[in-house]
């Protein structure tokens, strides 16, 4: 098998014949055991790179291949058997009484034994430290919980890749906190592929590496330490790099750092060696 | 218009198996032309505080006064529809409340509903369009062929053309860009100061609390926790850890700053620029 789980050969798309393109030209590829942060403002064609990577969509242009796979209408079964997706609101996304049977719902749905079932309902949600919350009814948890039983029912699949659409966007920071600190744990923990889509660099520190679009073109393809660098250009696109990294760019100037602090610790710890050596 | 809020309670659902006490007890006042933050996580109270704020709810026990318009319990309230023109509400996703044909005819929706003439209303817009930067050659567009932040542009201008004295905004950046992100509320804090409002901003960010707001609320399960200046608030990170919230990442970077290095430098809101000075300054200005 490849070690290239997704690849983006030229994929352009647009809604109509008589629409602008969204995505132009398209080219990357992301390789197994992969983190990969997409980045980009609204608009920017992050999110149909989602939707074309599980077929909600398909390219007029190009071809898509999902471990192996080509994406066709004809395949699109196949990959989804491959491709777990979690949305932007928490509240579309429910259809169990209880947050155990929603989590089974897919598994129901792919008339998975049920043993087995039970075991993979377990083990996907003490994942998501959501063991305890069973027989609660999804609607009555908080956004971050709701999100994590989301992300519980796709781990559940099995997938080789989830795609976390906005995932966030509609959560406060309590519960932004915890889809981090799932994603990370997960990152750890399970050897599942990874693809999040935002237009917050605070959430791809920890991604591998970075894809940045801006209107339908890939603008950057890098890692998150040496995005961080590019602030005024980010700026340019929309985007905007934390209070960590603007205050390290600034500080660079008189002071040399061995490498670029993503986090406020890295960023003291640098500062430190220079006050300790003074 | 001042505001201000009396031993207020609310209680969802009385006398079931579902009653729910969203607000208790609760007592502030906001002066007219504050900008003021209200903060806390969600379940606090703070989208039931807000309906209290132009009469789609009213207080079970305790009043509001908003100018000379008083909610009480069992009392019915003069003239709501004049308290309703006053204070405009920026809801969570405004965008969703779009229905109009046209971007002028959604916009044109609540000033006319409330009686303004056509002169009157056409004689605004050519000023809220500017104001809420969209170009005049939308206007015979449909509003849903816009993106997203363009499409809560217009749902801000239809809040606008009523001319609020008060303005209410509930998440107003959700979902947005970075850019996008600044582009609304620098609109909204210029708004502020030029037509004298009274702001009040419900968010989940510290940042934009201490950035925009010059008094902040802090709301924990329907009571009022913490109330002051943002500078004086949001370094009490010890009080704040008690009910989950964060200090902004400035405040937190100068407290660690201080633990890590023993420097001491005070939050002033200064700019990245001036802080950077200031440490390469403290640090002797590296080699």
């Amino acid at each position: 098998m490849t070690t290239e789980q997704v690849i983006f050969n030229n994929v352009s798309f647009r809604y109509a014949e008589d629409q602008p393109w969204v995505l132009k030209n398209v080219n990357f590829s992301i390789k197994q055991d992969e983190w990969v942060a997409i980045l980009g403002h609204n608009g920017s064609g992050k999110s149909t790179i989602a939707k074309l990577m599980n077929g909600l969509l398909f390219p007029d242009e190009g071809e898509i291949y999902v471990h192996g796979i080509k994406v066709t209408p004809d395949t699109v079964w196949d990959v989804r058997e491959k491709v777990g997706m979690v949305f932007q609101n928490p509240d579309n996304q429910f259809v169990g009484t209880t947050v155990r049977d929603d989590v089974a719902f897919g598994l129901e749905n792919r008339g998975i034994d049920r043993n087995i079932m039970i075991k993979r309902i377990e083990e996907s949600l003490l994942s998501v430290r959501m063991t305890d919350y069973l027989l609660h009814e999804p609607h009555r948890l908080s956004g971050g919980q709701k999100q994590r039983v989301a992300i519980a029912g796709v781990l559940a699949i099995q997938p080789n890749l989830i795609i976390l659409d906005e995932a966030t966007a509609m959560l406060d920071p309590r519960g932004r906190k915890e889809i981090m600190t799932t994603v990370n744990d997960l990152r750890r923990e399970t050897k599942v592929n990874l693809v999040s889509i935002t237009h917050d660099l605070n959430e791809i520190t920890g991604a591998d590496r970075v894809i940045v679009m801006n209107d339908g073109e890939v603008w950057l393809e890098t890692v998150p330490r040496e995005l961080f660098k590019q602030e005024t250009a980010l700026r340019q696109i929309g985007l905007d790099v934390p209070f960590t990294a603007k205050l390290a760019n600034r500080l660079q100037t008189d002071f040399e750092f061995s490498q670029q602090p993503l986090t406020q610790k890295e960023l003291l710890d640098q500062l430190w060696t220079f006050h300790s050596n003074k | 218009m001042d505001i201000s809020f009396k031993q207020v309670s609310h209680t969802y659902q009385v006398n079931s198996p579902f009653e729910y006490h969203a607000l208790k007890s609760l007592d502030f006042d906001i002066k007219s032309g504050q900008f003021v933050a209200i903060v806390g996580h969600t379940g606090s109270g703070k989208s039931t505080l807000i309906q209290h704020l132009n009469g789609l709810l009213k207080p079970t026990s305790g009043e509001v006064v908003i100018g000379d318009y008083r909610l009480k319990a069992d009392e019915k309230t003069a003239n709501i529809k004049g308290l309703r023109e006053k204070v405009g509400v920026v809801f969570q996703y405004p965008e969703h409340q779009l229905f109009e044909e046209t971007i002028e005819k959604d916009i044109a929706f609540g000033p006319k509903n409330f009686g303004a003439s056509d002169e009157t209303i056409q004689a605004r817009i050519p000023k809220i369009l500017e104001a809420v930067n969209l170009d005049v050659a939308l206007l015979n567009r449909s509003p849903f062929d816009l993106s997203g932040g363009q499409m809560r542009r217009v749902a801000i201008a239809g809040v606008l053309a009523m001319e609020p004295d008060v303005l209410v905004l509930d998440e107003p950046t959700a979902g947005l860009d970075p850019r996008g992100q600044q582009e609304i509320m620098d609109m909204f804090y210029k708004l502020h100061h030029e037509k004298g409002l009274t702001t009040i901003l419900v968010t989940h960010s510290m940042e934009d609390a201490l950035k925009y707001a010059d008094h902040v609320i802090i709301l924990e399960q329907g009571k009022k926790y913490l109330e002051g200046k943002p500078e004086d608030i949001f370094v009490q990170q010890a009080r704040l850890k008690q009910v989950q919230l964060d200090v902004p990442e400035e405040i937190q970077f100068l407290m660690d700053l201080e633990k890590r290095l023993g420097m001491t430098i005070h939050y002033e809101k200064q700019s990245v620029d001036d802080l950077a000075d200031t440490i390469k300054h403290r640090l002797g200005g590296g080699q």
